[in-house]
């Protein structure tokens, strides 16, 4: 049965609070076969994808503490550890990561920031899906890295406008909170 | 198609996003969204369609004891601190890359009080932080590939118009300008440019344009 986004929050949040291990078990079976997945489509052998997925899962784990759900959903939040991780073992160099906002734990997010971001992350999934088979094959494989960045043009017909307003809302209020 | 943008253009926040970038734009991007939360959110909504795409996968066969294994992995590793907020001149992708901030980079003069560090380059392109001292122009010069020029201290200004902290010009092939550092405070940028291109034979006419102005 498909999960909501509300409940992999949920299960992140609780293996930040609580070190919750059956928590970290639901989350590793969804989303490390998926993990694995990418990174073959990306050009790893199997044994080396098995290998980095089991890294990026326990980064996971180590950075739950991190994760904001105001700014990503947890499947977007998964895909950026899998490809630091992917470019680290085939390319061979620390990918420059930006600088992230420190904020503390009393800070925590908005909660209408993570509703609004949980459901236009739903919006674009749906959009992906509609998408005619040649040109979602092509998104695909832009983050494979089967496309050079020359060949890389940004997609239109999604609705990436709205989530990244949605994310620059929830920078703002964020950045509020600091000062 | 416009030669000069002054934001970050979107193939490049997505190349990004994908990890299709040579390393030295790498840098100038992530160093470039450290201080801007535009950059920031176009960014996300591209590491957004990311993440949908690896949420549409099929699910690869995974190893048996693959569960056993991470939880052994975890049990070696310390919690990810949490990142201080950074005061100096250069965001944090910078200053894991020069190793400090901007009084720990290893300059060298290029010519009337005008300095460069090579910060890396692989073939594919380079990357290299310029001071120029404030009033003084960059050689003028035209581009063989692509250049992102991101200013980190004072700002420049050239024929569209002025630079400043944080902001970032992209030129290509067409572009053939003359940036001149501001006056008040000297101007650190960092820049990156592709592959074969430009500073070889750039280097010993540096001089000359300086002169000039
Ligand atoms: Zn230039
Ligand atoms: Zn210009």
């Amino acid at each position: 049965m498909e999960k909501t986004e509300a409940h992999w929050v949920a299960t992140i949040a609780a293996i930040a609070q609580n070190q919750d291990q059956k928590a970290f078990a639901e989350v590793f079976r969804h989303f490390a076969p998926k993990v694995k997945a990418f990174l073959i489509k990306s050009g790893a052998d199997v044994s080396l994808a098995e290998e980095c997925m089991q890294d990026v899962m326990a980064t996971l784990w180590h950075k739950a503490h991190l994760y904001d759900p105001s700014r990503a959903s947890v499947a977007t939040w998964i895909f950026t550890i899998a490809r630091n991780r992917k470019i680290d073992l085939l390319r061979r160099y620390a990918r420059p990561e930006p600088e992230d906002l420190p904020w503390g734990p009393e800070d925590a997010p908005d909660q209408a920031d993570v509703i609004a971001l949980q459901q236009e992350s739903t919006k674009l999934a749906e959009a992906i899906r509609k998408l005619p088979a040649k040109q979602r094959e092509l998104i695909e494989r832009a983050y494979f890295g089967d496309l050079t960045h020359s060949e890389i043009a940004a997609e239109t017909g999604l609705p990436l406008g709205t989530i990244k307003s949605r994310i620059r809302l929830a920078l703002e209020r964020l950045r509020h909170a600091m000062n | 198609m416009p030669a000069i943008r002054h934001h970050i253009p979107d193939d490049l926040l997505m190349g990004y996003a994908a990890g299709v970038l040579p390393q030295a734009f790498d840098l100038v991007v992530a160093t470039h969204v450290s201080l801007s939360d535009d950059a920031r959110a176009r960014l996300a909504s591209y590491e957004a369609l990311g993440g949908a795409v690896l949420s549409d996968l099929d699910q690869a066969q995974i190893d048996e004891d693959s569960l056993d294994r991470t939880l052994a992995k975890i049990k070696g590793m310390a919690p990810e601190p949490r990142p201080e907020p950074s005061r100096g001149v250069f965001p944090s992708p910078l200053r894991k890359v020069v190793g400090g901030d901007a009084d720990a980079v290893r300059w060298k003069g290029v010519g009337l009080g005008a300095k460069q560090s090579v910060l890396c380059s692989d073939g594919e392109a380079t990357a290299r932080l310029l001071y120029i001292p404030a009033g003084q122009a960059m050689p003028k010069h035209s581009h063989r590939g692509m250049e992102m020029t991101l200013v980190l201290q004072g700002a420049f200004r050239d024929e569209d118009g002025v630079f400043a902290r944080g902001d970032i010009e992209v030129a290509d092939q067409q572009v053939d300008h003359t940036p001149i550092a501001e006056p008040g405070e000297d101007c650190i940028c960092l820049v990156a440019t592709d592959g074969r291109l430009k500073f070889q034979g750039l280097l010993p006419r540096i001089a000359q344009p300086f002169l000039g102005i």
